[in-house]
């Protein structure tokens, strides 16, 4: 089995893993970081999105040994001690989750969104999301967190 | 005073461990020794089962056990049906496992255990399994035809209920005005983003059983029932549930299975489905065809309601399948006065997923059925569908009104909503611009369509769900605990999966007590800590299970009275309770409910009698229902020319009473215009003829994105409900009901100088094009 080497939320693991092992499984089943779900099997819901070397992809269609040498982000690591990362307070402060499970992969596709686009417009936000789906929020209060977060992210770098 | 917490918005206590991924899915259970299954599904839509041999299977590396349906048959029960509507329904039995036959592509007939995941997909392949196929039955008027294969031997037909009030007879006899339609409610799913998980656990005597469920009460006495499995030995747990919207509000096939393997293997197992797994098992909803028909005077003012329904069941009869299209027989006369109804309904058998409740659960179809009808009964006879609806609507002084389907509406105020709509919305600006681009044949045309809507929720008075035959009643509970440091524990029935139960309950409790919002706590969803209960669905939680707190509250604050009039040497009379103390009337002395919640856990000074305890339960049973209202506006711009419709204005002002937490609301009105929205445009479950679903993965069924919806305006007006002491009403369900007509109205207002009078939904670019070019739909 290929052995791969992954920084995941800043503790480096070294694993033997079977090539098909998808990295989302390997977070979850072998790492137990089951803060990022799976809900769907076919790349079109995003709740499975993690940073992986900055920026955003679906670990459901990722690999885990396409992720060796390679660092990876999940809602898990966002948090800088007890801070909670702005894009993460701003879904707080917006009410932009209801059961919460879209939140973890929402939250990051929003940062690599702002990342790339600091001061994004509505439309752009929902463009850019286009590939998280939730069905609790009707994506109404999502934009607005992703606006504030966007403000806090360029007050606070 | 201070500030009260009912009313403000605030912000979430469930979303600190949601929004950092400390979360408790049920996927997410680890335990030592933990078993995966997966279950081989029927690729046919009917079938008998010729032979199944698993033996090859259990010899794969990693298999613990290998079963087929045969292996649970004496053990396995049938998944129960709760609501057996009428003397004439037919409840098939219904195997969690096919044993000898399937009746719908996706049906379990074999499963793998094994050590991980990956290796129980991999070993269903070793498993041989013959079929010897069955004809489909997948459209209703052809199920019920003579000479149709039947999906079970009984026949086709489920049941049939009906409902008559007034001299329909009379109401259409030499009626002015009669509009008749067809209107089809097409097959959706659900999709709660989490999917479906199941942990069963047994230390050899009792079970323990995690899963992602909106009921964990019902479901361990139905599983109890099911599976023998002892009630007292039986805990449910539903931890973190990622959103159900009726979906989870079942007793699944998995769940009875996952309790019978790890009894059978003295091991615990998981099982998770996939999204595809899920679209085809998860249970579906809507699926209805519906005529009405309308008799009005000349002027549009209702006489009479008829209304004729065919309700797909699907292959079974699952929890509350057939009660589905009832919840809707009582709304077709939506806010209208007339002076007769009539509803039959017809529940038919095909071999697809059975159907069942679904956001709104028969609301939905009757909301849409008769506000779609009004629309078309302004343009027969002439006016604005507004003047339409105020010439049949109950005025706000006709409350409490008794309806001609038998419901009293306990408050309202239709106008009140309508004109706060209206001026949000712009709407006789964009009237003015619709007659502009009808002038000028521009090929983009605006509509507008309306929803004005009530519906009834908060499910319910035990002694009407018992006049409908429905299993159960509809009570909930709550216990509230003084804890000895002053913090207040409550344990509720309902079992929140995103409504915002641990916040809403704390400011209901904050007011009541007197204490801090953050000194609540909320436990929920675990039959051993919070043992009594009817769980979720219905927008019943806040309108039963918050009276429930509320109530509790009450009692436990007049057991500290006795305790404080004790400690303060005067009468309980004399003191009075504000702002979380008890004071003596005319003097300084006080005490706070912290200082007597102490004083009763120390036990050392306590009333003759009183039981060192300070908690209550309090168990509430509504009068009736709650009846939420309000009116949706929505504009769209359609493109005459590639048939694309988009959304460019959506306002909705709600009346659902007073407000707890207002956030929270319109998160809920939000959500619920979204899928409303998804089965007006987007979402359609899709079945070839030979029952095959092609809608399997979300690439196929079109959940919408952030892309395809605009930011919706909301209001809300304030009629208190009079039928629950802090006036609420039920809110869950309300978006998704308005919002469906709304939209279709919308675009068949923007057709209508194309003479389109109907689109089928969802409204595709496909459909909306072909209806423009054939006039017909």
């Amino acid at each position: 089995m290929p052995r791969i080497t992954v920084t995941v939320d800043g503790t480096k693991y070294e694993e033997e893993v079977e090539p098909r092992l998808l990295l989302v499984h390997f977070l979850r089943d072998r790492l137990g970081r089951t803060g990022t779900p799976v809900g769907c099997d076919t790349t079109n819901c995003g709740a499975c999105t993690v940073l992986l070397d900055g920026l955003s992809v679906k670990s459901c269609s990722v690999l885990a040994v396409q992720a060796d040498g390679g660092d990876v982000v999940t809602v898990q690591g966002l948090a800088d001690g007890g801070e909670l990362h702005p894009m993460q307070r701003a879904f707080h402060e917006e009410h932009a989750l209801q059961c919460g499970y879209c939140t973890p992969g929402m939250i990051i596709a929003s940062i690599d969104l702002v990342n790339g686009n600091p001061d994004p417009t509505e439309t752009e936000i929902r463009e850019g999301l286009e590939g998280n789906l939730c069905r609790c929020t009707g994506y109404c209060n999502i934009v607005r967190a992703v606006r504030r977060g966007a403000e806090l992210m360029r007050a606070e770098p | 005073m201070t500030e009260t917490e009912i009313g403000r918005a605030r912000r979430r206590k469930e979303d600190a461990r949601l929004i950092t991924g400390r979360t408790q899915w049920t996927d997410n259970i680890q335990v030592p020794g933990l078993l995966h299954v997966a279950y081989l599904r029927s690729p046919l839509a009917h079938a008998r089962i010729t032979r199944v041999d698993v033996s090859a299977a259990r010899s794969r590396p990693g298999v613990v056990a290998a079963f087929s349906g045969q292996d649970f048959a004496a053990e396995q029960g049938s998944l129960p049906c709760a609501w057996p509507v009428s003397d004439d329904v037919v409840i098939p039995d219904h195997p969690p496992m096919a044993v000898d036959t399937v009746r719908y592509a996706g049906e379990a007939v074999a499963c793998v255990i094994a050590t991980d995941r990956y290796k129980a997909a991999d070993a269903l392949d070793a498993i041989e399994i013959d079929y010897d196929p069955l004809p489909a039955v997948t459209d209703m008027p052809s199920a019920l035809a003579d000479g149709s294969p039947l999906v079970h031997e009984a026949g086709n037909k489920a049941f049939t209920w009906t409902f008559a009030q007034g001299d329909i007879e009379a109401a259409f006899r030499d009626a002015p005005v009669v509009v008749e339609r067809t209107y089809v409610q097409q097959r959706l799913i659900p999709t709660a983003m989490e999917p479906r998980a199941v942990v069963a656990q047994t230390d050899g005597d009792s079970f323990t059983l995690h899963t992602s469920t909106q009921i964990p009460h019902v479901l361990r006495v139905m599983l109890a029932a099911t599976t023998g499995v002892p009630e007292h030995k039986l805990r449910v747990i539903a931890p973190d549930v990622g959103g159900g919207f009726g979906s989870k509000l079942q007793v699944t096939a998995e769940e009875v299975l996952g309790l019978l393997i790890a009894r059978r293997l003295g091991r615990p197992v998981k099982w998770t489905e996939s999204r595809s797994e899920g679209n085809q098992t998860v249970h579906h909803g809507r699926d209805q065809i519906q005529r009405i028909a309308l008799a009005a005077s000349a002027e549009g003012v209702l006489r009479g309601v008829k209304v004729d329904l065919l309700a797909d069941m699907g292959a079974y009869l699952m929890l509350v399948t057939p009660g589905v299209p009832l919840l809707g027989a009582f709304m077709y006369t939506g806010i209208y006065k007339m002076d007769a109804y009539d509803f039959a309904c017809t529940g038919v058998f095909t071999t697809k997923m059975p159907t069942d409740a679904y956001r709104g659960a028969g609301r939905p179809e009757a909301t849409y059925a008769i506000e779609r009808a009004m629309d078309e009964l302004a343009k027969e006879i002439g006016v604005d569908p507004l003047e339409i609806r105020r010439r049949n609507w109950i005025r706000h002084e006709e409350f409490p009104y008794a309806t001609a389907a038998g419901l009293t509406y306990d408050s309202g105020n239709y106008e009140a909503a309508t004109e706060r709509a209206m001026a949000l919305f712009g709407y006789d600006k964009l009237r003015a611009e619709q007659a502009d681009r009808r002038d000028r044949n521009d090929p983009v045309q605006l509509g507008i369509g309306v929803s004005t809507y009530t519906e009834m929720c908060g499910l319910a008075p035990s002694r009407v769900l018992g006049s409908l035959r429905y299993g159960a009643g509809g009570w909930e509970h709550a216990t509230v605990r003084m804890l000895p440091t002053g913090k207040v524990e409550v344990v509720t029935g309902t079992s929140p999966h995103g409504q915002g139960h641990e916040t809403a309950w704390s400011q209901i409790v904050a007011d009541a007590l007197g204490v801090p919002f953050e000194d609540v706590g909320v436990l929920h969803g675990d039959t051993a800590s919070a043992p009594r209960g009817m769980d979720t669905y219905g927008s019943r939680s806040l309108v039963v299970g918050g009276i429930a707190v509320l109530q509790a509250c009450e009692r436990v604050k007049e057991k500290a009275r006795t305790v404080a009039a004790h400690l303060l040497e005067c009468a309980p009379d004399d003191l009075e309770f504000t702002d979380g103390a008890f004071k003596v009337r005319g003097t300084g002395a006080a005490k706070t409910i912290q200082e007597v919640a102490l004083a009763v856990f120390a036990a050392h000074d306590l009333p003759e009698g009183f039981e060192p305890q300070l908690d209550a339960g309090s168990t509430f049973d509504p009068e009736s229902f709650s009846f939420p209202h309000g009116t949706h506006l929505c504009a769209v711009e359609v493109d005459t020319e590639t048939g694309m419709t988009t959304i460019r204005s959506y306002v909705a002002v709600d009346d659902v009473g007073n407000v707890v937490n207002p956030m929270i609301v319109e998160g809920q009105v939000h959500g619920g215009i979204a899928q409303g929205i998804a089965q007006a445009l987007f979402e359609e479950a899709v079945y070839d003829a030979d029952g095959n679903l092609l809608t399997g993965t979300m690439a196929d069924y079109l959940v919408p994105s952030a892309a395809d919806l605009p930011t919706f305006v909301t209001d809300r007006t304030v009629t208190p409900a009079t039928s629950n002491p802090l006036g609420v009403k039920g809110v869950g369900e309300a978006g998704t009901i308005a919002s469906t007509p709304a939209v279709v109205n919308a675009v068949v207002d923007a057709l209508r100088p194309y003479g389109v009078r109907d689109v089928p939904m969802p409204c595709s670019p496909e459909r909306v094009w072909r209806a423009i070019q054939g006039g017909v739909a």
